[in-house]
């Protein structure tokens, strides 16, 4: 990673009793596009708003470019952002909202004016230049937002659910509209969102955070494949969860007992035997067969219900002992397989697609 | 189907009968001001603009418009900038005794006119300021400064919460904020807050009879005209009086209705 552009150190924010940020160390580095997710009211929109200055770490210091930002009053930093409500100025028109900040930065009128329209354009938005805000469409405003927080080319832009009130068809469109931005201008972009597929689309890390916490900090494939811990793990979605006792370790894999079996998992730092242990393995990972497979792992379970979204089907099976499995698999491939007439399927994974939780 | 249809009927011909009994003195007083007879009966005499002449080459009528004017005006601009001043304040902060400090300003419109009157009277006098023009301008700011705060105060709530830390967000102070977001945005609320404070000034009566004095407003001569005799110069001047109200509320009402329904909250639709 490049050297940080901008650097929490140990951050506390406050209200009152709640605590909605519990120390937060994390470096973002120059040109880097970070998510942060999370359920709601787990303190991602605290921390964007205490790097656009709205709210100020009660301890712990916040430092972008070397500079301690802590006092540092809203409109003196750098930061613009990107609204969930957009928060445009309804008595403006398009080009007039992109000029805001150019024109208290105090910069004249023909200046700011072509700088204005030289972003609209870059948007696709010139011919609405002109228009009023509530003439425009929910991806017209959005385009509009974008260039009134882009116009005054700043490091940093940060982005507060900006996609969460679009149609899902829009969403996929203004997610490369953004990304490709991200890359064309080579700033940081902080990215706060609930929603899994925009952070792993689009983040090059993503940061999950649960009540105020930091719980992983990674890749979206690391953290989709290798969750830290359960938290991660159930957040994801789509993992099957399963905890027992160790029963064995040697050369790099375990062996777990767990009510619905026994399984082998790889695993890095070897746990010791006895002790309580917990593994994903997501739902993708699963082969589905019609009887019992050469494998690592296998177990046998009843067919409870399936759910279709198109070319992927979500299946939901039972083990003997209730353990409830989901297991993903193509449409195309269900076919193959006799579902109705199958009293038990079998469900099987090699050792190395298991991930072991750290710590348990 | 059929029973939707009455109870519309039934509400418009209400609303008819609603506004016939509120226009009809009002239209019946247009109507005399032209005629030529000096009391008010029917069958009406011939059409005649005498009363209309009569009230044009009063010294006093002329006077007292003027004075009507100059204090409708200053009212509505001091009493538009306090209203502004208090729905702000209430937006924005929160405060202790903040339920206390809007029973306050909301107060005035609740106490009996005659007996603001009264008091406004008994203070000024006391001030040493009664009968001046500035003291019915001040009585008047009282009265009309919460509907000014009240209306002000709806416009507000239509306000993107975060519309004023985008400003911020974007390089604006405070002070900037104010007067590129806030001010443009209430624009339409403060204009008909000043066009309805004008109104209300104008026609106002009982505390400017208290207070005035010398300096008297419209409303005061015409019941000092209707106290001696009866006189159809009345219905002339009050002909002027409604006229230049209702184009006032009406501004105010079509500046408010326009701008609510268009710009207000940023809506999530595409």
């Amino acid at each position: 990673m490049s050297e940080p552009l901008l650097l929490f150190d140990n951050v506390v924010k406050r209200f009152g009793d709640f605590v909605a940020v519990k120390r937060m160390n994390l470096e973002i580095g120059k040109g880097e596009f970070i998510a942060i997710m999370g359920p709601s009211g787990c303190g991602k929109t605290t921390t964007l708003r205490m790097l656009a200055g709205l709210e100020s770490p009660s301890e712990g210091e916040i430092r972008l470019d070397g500079r301690v930002m802590n006092n540092v009053k809203p409109h003196e930093r750098d930061t613009p952002m990107v609204w969930q409500s957009l928060a445009l100025f309804p008595f403006l028109n398009a080009r007039e909202n992109v000029e805001f900040g150019l024109k208290m930065r105090g910069l004249d009128a023909a200046t700011r004016h072509q700088k204005a329209l030289t972003w609209l354009d870059r948007l696709g938005m010139s011919e609405f230049a002109e228009r009023d805000i509530s003439t425009l469409s929910g991806g017209q405003k959005q385009r509009v937002a974008l260039a009134r927080s882009l116009v005054t080319e700043p490091q940093i832009l940060l982005l507060d659910e900006p996609l969460s009130a679009l149609d899902a068809h829009l969403v996929i469109r203004m997610q490369s509209v953004l990304t490709n931005l991200q890359r064309e201008l080579g700033i940081t972009f902080v990215y706060v969102t609930h929603s899994q597929s925009e952070a792993f689309a689009m983040a090059d890390r993503v940061v999950i955070m649960s009540n105020g916490e930091v719980a992983q900090v990674g890749q979206p494939k690391d953290i989709y494949r290798a969750p830290a811990n359960r938290f991660v793990a159930e957040f994801v979605g789509r993992n099957n969860i399963i905890s027992g006792k160790v029963k064995s370790a040697s050369k790099g894999k375990a062996v777990i007992d767990a009510p619905s079996g026994s399984y082998t998992v790889t695993a890095d730092a070897m746990p010791k035997p006895g002790a309580e242990a917990t593994f994903v393995i997501s739902a993708d990972l699963v082969r589905v067969t019609g009887s019992k497979p050469k494998a690592e792992n296998a177990v046998a379970a009843r067919l409870i219900s399936e759910e279709f979204i198109g070319s992927v089907v979500t299946l939901f099976l039972e083990s003997g002992d209730g353990t409830e499995f989901k297991v993903q698999v193509q449409e195309r491939e269900l076919a193959t397989l006799d579902l109705k007439s199958a009293e038990l399927l079998w469900l099987s994974w090699p050792a190395a697609s298991a991930h072991l939780l750290p710590g348990g | 189907m059929t029973l939707d249809r009455a109870v519309t009927w039934v509400l418009r011909a209400w609303a008819g009968v609603v506004f016939t009994f509120v226009f009809i003195p009002i239209i019946f007083s247009l109507v005399f001001s032209f005629n030529s007879q000096r009391f008010p009966t029917i069958p009406l005499g011939e059409f005649s603009t005498q009363w209309y002449q009569t009230i044009l080459a009063d010294p006093d009528v002329w006077q007292a418009a003027l004075t009507s004017i100059i204090v409708a005006v200053c009212t509505s601009v001091l009493a538009t900038f306090l209203g502004f001043c208090t729905a702000y304040s209430d937006y924005r902060y929160n405060f202790r005794f903040k339920g206390a400090y809007l029973a306050l300003i909301l107060l005035p419109p609740t106490i009996p006119l005659i007996i603001m009157a009264l008091a406004m009277l008994a203070w000024f006098s006391r001030i040493g300021a009664s009968g001046e023009v500035w003291s019915i301008i001040a009585a008047h700011t009282v009265l009309t400064a919460p509907f000014a705060m009240a209306i002000i105060r709806l416009r507000l709530n239509q306000m993107d919460e975060n519309l004023e830390a985008a400003a911020w967000n974007l390089g604006a102070s405070e002070w900037a904020t104010m007067r590129h977001v806030v001010l443009p945005f209430c624009k339409p609320a403060i204009i008909s807050a000043a066009c309805l404070c004008a109104a209300v000034s104008f026609d106002e009566f009982a505390i400017a009879w208290f207070v005035s004095g010398l300096n008297k407003t419209v409303p005061v001569v015409i019941l000092e005209i209707v106290t001696g005799n009866i006189d159809p110069q009345v219905n002339a001047i009050g002909t002027f009086v409604f006229l230049t109200s209702m184009t006032l509320v009406v501004a105010a009402q079509l500046l408010f209705l326009a701008r609510t329904a268009r710009g207000t909250k940023q809506g999530a639709g595409t």
